[in-house]
């Protein structure tokens, strides 16, 4: 029976996670900015040249995707060193490696011209057709490449310090409750975050071995990889981290609900099996993304699709179920934090269902590549991972004694960014039904009324989250006051 | 439509979802105790994942009978019309640029440089199928046109600054 008693953190460690929680503030609301002029050009409100439209495209993809890992992390962190003993440099690393990555990324964007997307699909990058020179290319998957070991050391630190503590990643998952007879399986935390380093450290692991391919095909172009398994690699990568994100960020609900309801939340044997589960589930789903690639094995499309549908279940119903019956009639006095914490489970829950219907191959041979797409992950990310971390941040600041704002600044810039994301991710569902293309600068006439209307929820959203980051920042502002 | 049917599907789901929050949302400040709500919530939860799993086997086994891949519409076997389709930045290069309704086209789509998206559009801008065009690989398309008209292939993978402009058009012509 392992033992779980609670370390309190040091005032390092917490000023750690406050800056990670200011550099995730800071780069959310400048990636939304990016979003928003992107929405606004496709609607015709604002003119943007197409180089600069596909820069800020591939800022947004690649920041967003980052920026929710940084925010995921920080969650994560917070919440493991609870159980753990975590090495602080290591988590200030990641965040020091982050940072001058965000730097070569925009530098080679902005300035070289670099736009290949968040998913630099082979060979385009080192194919630019003179849209950029190969520097900048090089930078940017340079830029990458350092995230990617940042993130990598900060996983391989929380391995270490759960195998120090647990002995071995199946009892962290609670394979001895799951399957024997321990009555006291490890926290629901550690649980999270085992399966999280054992899915992200092999997708990374192959995200930076596409990488250093791609860099070295830029200075030896002799050196080339058969552009079908560069695919699989990245979105290997891709789909494994942007997961799990979701599933660093999901710790803040399982050790926050239980608090402001007092309620417990147990890991019983349905939601261990549920985490063993996905871990190796989330991995087997990643070929939903290549379903118009007929060269790929049939086999491996069907499974594919298969996987898809069950994937996401078990965690999904886990969770989303586990959070309704917590708050069910229990008193519970609702604050900005709770909100946030409770909308990101209805985000994800919700953002999950056109997922899975795209994942259908009949249907993803119409809406393959449409805005259905950023329709679905819009709303398990913005309203779902985001508003979780953002009631993080909202439950830390509150903690630390931070200062709170009036009760209808707080429902104003809540309703703002529920609101506008609502409109948002509707707007792109309705448009991939109309078969509008992603990833377009300019629009057809038929297509920029429903882009105005997604500018309009984008404009909310920008606003409701410039508010609550203002507000957090404020929160933020006193960690010395922390329990 | 499967886009059409595909959308209600959603929006019903996401309504459904949408109605048990704000409901256990509005009832949150209520208390009842624990215990016994666990109690009946677990049996629910029980229900709910077999029914979904349930829906997920059913859907599945109704549609993969149908998938869009060339073999499983025995189009070795049939009479089709061949049409090589190659996609390099900005354009669409066919062999041919006319079909003949109810004929299934055989599109053999490849690209020269980087990847693209080969997306099929009749004149109401409704995307019928499509398939990647990637460097070193063929993808075969088996699609039947049912009216004649006007048709137009857009780009559906981002390959570069005139992306948007990657745009062709072919014929379909009663027989």
């Amino acid at each position: 029976m392992a033992d779980h008693s609670i370390l309190v953190p040091t005032q390092g460690a917490r000023r750690a996670v406050g800056a990670y929680l200011a550099v995730f503030g800071a780069v959310l609301l400048l990636m939304m900015v990016l979003g928003l002029l992107m929405r606004l050009n496709q609607g015709g409100l604002v003119t943007l040249p197409p180089e600069l439209f596909y820069q800020s495209m591939t800022v947004h993809g690649t920041g967003m995707v980052g920026v929710a890992g940084i925010g995921g992390a920080a969650v994560l962190w917070h919440f493991l060193g609870r159980y753990v003993r975590l090495t602080t440099w290591v988590f200030v690393f990641n965040l020091v490696t982050f940072v001058i990555g965000a730097a070569m990324i925009l530098s080679a964007d902005f300035i070289g011209g670099f736009a290949a997307a968040w998913t630099f699909l082979f060979p385009l990058p080192a194919n630019a057709g003179g849209q950029w020179e190969d520097w900048a290319a090089a930078v940017h998957l340079g830029g990458l490449l350092l995230i990617g070991t940042g993130f990598l050391l900060f996983h391989l630190d929380t391995a270490r310090a759960i195998l120090g503590r647990y002995g071995s990643l199946t009892r962290a998952l609670g394979w001895p409750s799951l399957f024997g007879s321990d009555p006291q399986p490890p926290p629901a935390t550690v649980v999270a975050s085992t399966m999280v380093l054992i899915v992200n450290i092999l997708g990374l692991v192959f995200g930076a071995s596409v990488l250093v391919i791609s860099l070295i095909n830029l200075m030896v172009p002799q050196f080339a990889i058969d552009a079908m398994i560069a695919k699989n690699m990245i979105y290997f990568f891709g789909h494994v981290f942007i997961n799990a994100t979701i599933y660093m960020a999901v710790i803040a609900v399982y050790e926050l609900l239980p608090e402001y309801t007092g309620r417990p939340w147990k890991p019983n044997r349905p939601f261990l099996a549920a985490w063993t589960l996905s871990t190796v589930l989330v991995m087997v789903a990643y070929p939903h993304h290549l379903l118009m690639d007929f060269g790929m094995p049939r086999w491996v499309l069907i499974v594919g699709q298969i996987v898809s549908y069950i994937s996401g279940l078990p965690i999904l119903v886990v969770t989303a179920f586990g959070a309704l019956m917590i708050v069910f009639r229990s008193g519970l006095r609702w604050d900005l934090g709770a909100g946030l914490l409770f909308v990101g489970v209805f985000g994800w829950a919700a953002g999950v269902i056109p997922a899975i219907i795209d994942a259908t191959i009949i249907v993803n041979s119409v809406m393959h590549n449409t805005l259905w797409v950023p329709g679905h992950f819009h709303s398990y990310l913005l309203l779902g991972q985001v508003a979780m971390l953002l009631g993080f941040a909202c439950w830390l600041g509150k903690a630390s004694g931070g200062t709170s704002p009036s009760r209808l600044f707080n429902a104003l810039a809540f309703w703002l960014f529920v609101g506008g994301g609502i409109g948002l991710t509707q707007s792109f569902l309705y448009s991939g039904r109309s078969g509008v293309p992603r990833r377009f600068a300019e629009y057809l006439p038929e297509w920029i009324g429903q882009a105005r209307i997604g500018a309009l929820s984008a404009a909310l959203v920008v606003l409701g989250a410039a508010m609550l980051a203002g507000r957090l920042l404020a929160g933020l502002h006193r960690p010395t006051g922390a329990r | 439509m499967v886009q059409h049917i595909a959308w209600v599907i959603t929006l019903v789901a996401m309504g459904a979802v949408t109605i048990g929050f704000l409901w256990v949302a509005a009832g949150a400040g209520n208390f009842a105790e624990y215990p016994g709500i666990v109690q009946k919530a677990y049996r629910i939860r029980k229900v709910l994942f077999i029914a979904l799993l349930a829906v997920s086997g059913g859907v599945s086994a109704a549609t993969l009978g149908d998938l869009p891949y060339a073999a499983t519409h025995g189009a070795e076997s049939g009479k089709f019309q061949v049409i090589d389709a190659v996609g390099a930045r900005w354009q669409w290069e066919l062999s041919a640029d006319r079909a003949v309704v109810g004929q299934p086209v055989r599109f053999r789509v490849t690209a020269t440089d980087v990847t693209h998206g080969f997306g099929i559009y009749d004149e109401s801008m409704r995307l019928l199928a499509q398939t990647q065009a990637m460097p070193g690989y063929t993808n075969v398309l088996t699609y039947t046109f049912r009216q004649a008209g006007r048709y137009r292939l857009l780009c559906l993978e981002y390959c570069g600054v005139a992306h948007h402009g990657m745009m062709g058009e072919f014929t379909v012509v009663d027989r």
